[in-house]
């Protein structure tokens, strides 16, 4: 019986990650046990190292197992390149498209009056500090378009100008989009954006 | 093609049970007593616009009680864009989800394909009350000419909102107030000049038409101080008044303290000193012009939903009312307590008697001719 009542335990745990339901959190959760030894075990023995070692970048708030993470460990991104973005998850957007070879610099969220998050509570103070102690010569804004975003790049901008070349990146037409599918505000952007063929 | 509601369903939409109705472009009368569920039904018209409709009601406030399960609205409108299924859905009090054509679309959106103007008994007072009732009104007409109005008075409010809590936590970090303060200019500026140029065309509209409803001289003022005029100008005035802001403990300068002066053209005479008569066919005759210059811009007059209108107007004006909203070609949603308020409207609209009963509202098509 008590059995059972760890798997519901198990099931209902899953079922609280995001991306996962009930019915697919005992889907998987079935899944892993008749794959005991090919997945649960090992997952089992990962979850336990990753709650152990799991921590936040002291360099750049990247989450990894060491205190400095490996892109701040590794000398051949130390391009002069620092991309500063929002959150984890969106550094690890830029990593999966694989394309750009600098270093991050996770903010933590974004500035707002609101909900109390001022520039101390955003690691703000040690992007000044990165910018000169690694000899940053652009600074990327990788924040979201929405108004906090915006708030907080123009905050940052602010405080580099002068300093390092500041640029943000693009908006407009994403890859496979169609123009008739797009709002007025994405079309004007990719108007004002637009480049020589 | 002109804007119409061709179909109209409700479920459990205040005092409306399940109610589907079917109209063609003519004007839409509905009548009957009072609490019979009128009213709701041209707020959920209302509610094809963006925004909270025309009670400015929250979803949970609209749905039908005891049973507060949600509510669902369905419309088949005829837009200049062609034929779109628009539903509304809300969850339980959640906020209304919008879907066109079965797909989930924001409420942006809608004001690309649907306008629609209202006036209200409540507005019986707009000349002499508040300025932001005069702001939310001049709002709804501005946004029938420019979709984006919504979204730039969204931003702004939203960064205003970020901007005030700074003010009131006496924050004085004065690069988190210029990062604010380039957005709200930014928005803030477009909310003016979106506000400028659709006064220009009502104005316009106005001068162009021969009307039984008199003219209004309209001016967008502030109610204290200058509007400045562009977005580097206003981005100046809002750090100049920061500290004067600081001491307030909220933003003194920009779009929100706007206001829209009228004056009564004919005797030179502001509308708040006109009689109650002539500040209401004032109202009437703005809502009528900006119909006439949404035909040029859009396309299609909008959809006018009139509230209770015709009750207070002569025999007279009624008629020249009905007049213009039919050489409009406006599908314009009418109540009032009784059939013979519609008298003069005749043949050339459809009715509908609206009745209260246990299960919920009645809405039931009469042919009346008049």
């Amino acid at each position: 019986m008590r059995d059972t009542n760890d798997i519901e335990a198990l099931i209902a745990m899953m079922a609280r990650l995001p991306g996962l339901g009930p019915r697919s959190a005992r889907r998987a959760v079935l899944h892993m046990i008749r794959k005991r030894a090919l997945l649960l075990s090992p997952l089992a023995e990962l979850m336990t190292r990753v709650a152990r070692d799991a921590r936040e970048c002291l360099n750049c708030g990247n989450i990894g197992t060491q205190d400095i993470c490996e892109i701040c460990e590794d000398a051949r991104r130390a391009t002069g390149l620092l991309c500063v973005v929002e959150d984890v998850a969106d550094l690890w957007a830029m990593e999966r498209a694989g394309v750009f070879k600098g270093r991050y610099h996770v903010l933590g969220g974004t500035l707002s009056a609101l909900d109390q998050v001022g520039p101390e509570e955003l690691r703000i103070p040690k992007l000044q500090a990165r910018v000169e102690s690694e000899e940053i010569t652009e600074v990327i804004l990788a924040l979201n378009a929405t108004i906090d975003g915006q708030t907080t790049a123009h905050y940052i901008a602010d405080q580099l100008e002068g300093r390092v070349t500041l640029t943000s990146l693009a908006q407009g037409v994403p890859i496979g989009g169609e123009l008739d599918y797009l709002d007025e505000g994405t079309i004007s952007a990719a108007l004002n954006a637009r480049k020589a063929i | 093609m002109p804007l119409r509601i061709s179909r109209l369903s409700l479920s459990h939409f205040r005092s409306h049970f399940n109610v589907v109705i079917e109209m063609d472009a003519r004007p839409v009368v509905l009548y009957g007593p009072n609490g019979a569920g009128k009213t709701n039904l041209i707020e959920a018209v209302s509610l094809f616009s963006p925004g909270r409709g025309m009670r400015r009601a929250s979803a949970q406030d609209m749905t039908r009680r005891p049973e507060a399960l949600g509510w669902k609205i369905d419309g088949l409108v005829q837009t200049p864009d062609g034929l779109q299924d628009i539903s509304f859905v809300s969850e339980q009090g959640q906020p209304r989800q919008v879907k066109i054509n079965d797909k989930p679309a924001p409420q942006t959106r809608l004001g690309e394909l649907v306008r629609v103007l209202w006036l209200l008994p409540s507005m019986d007072r707009l000349w002499i009350e508040g300025a932001e009732g005069r702001r939310r009104f001049l709002d709804r007409m501005t946004l029938s000419f420019f979709p984006g109005h919504a979204e730039a008075s969204l931003t702004y409010e939203k960064a205003m909102r970020e901007r005030n809590r700074l003010l009131k936590d006496q924050v004085r970090d004065p690069i988190w107030y210029k990062a604010i303060e380039a957005q709200m200019a930014k928005s803030g500026a477009q909310i003016h000049a979106n506000r400028q140029q659709a006064l220009e065309r009502i104005l316009l509209a106005q001068d162009m038409a021969s009307t039984h409803f008199p003219a209004a001289e309209l001016d967008l003022v502030q109610t204290e101080g200058e509007m400045p005029d562009g977005e580097t100008e206003l981005r100046a005035a809002l750090e100049e008044s920061r500290f004067r802001d600081l001491a307030a403990g909220r933003t003194l300068v920009g779009p929100h303290r706007a206001d829209l002066y009228g004056v009564f053209a004919a005797k030179g005479v502001p509308a708040s000193d006109s009689s109650t008569g002539e500040q209401k066919a004032l109202l009437i005759s703005l809502v009528l012009a900006n119909a006439r210059a949404l035909v040029d811009d859009f396309g299609s007059p909008p959809i006018v939903l009139l509230d209770e209108v015709a009750a207070h107007l002569d025999a007279s004006r009624r008629a020249a009312l009905y007049d213009e909203i039919c050489a409009l070609g406006a599908q314009a949603w009418m109540t009032g307590t009784g059939l013979e308020l519609f008298t003069e409207l005749g043949s050339r609209a459809q009715y509908f008697e609206v009745t209260d009963a246990a299960e919920g509202s009645i809405v039931t098509p009469i042919n009346a001719t008049g």
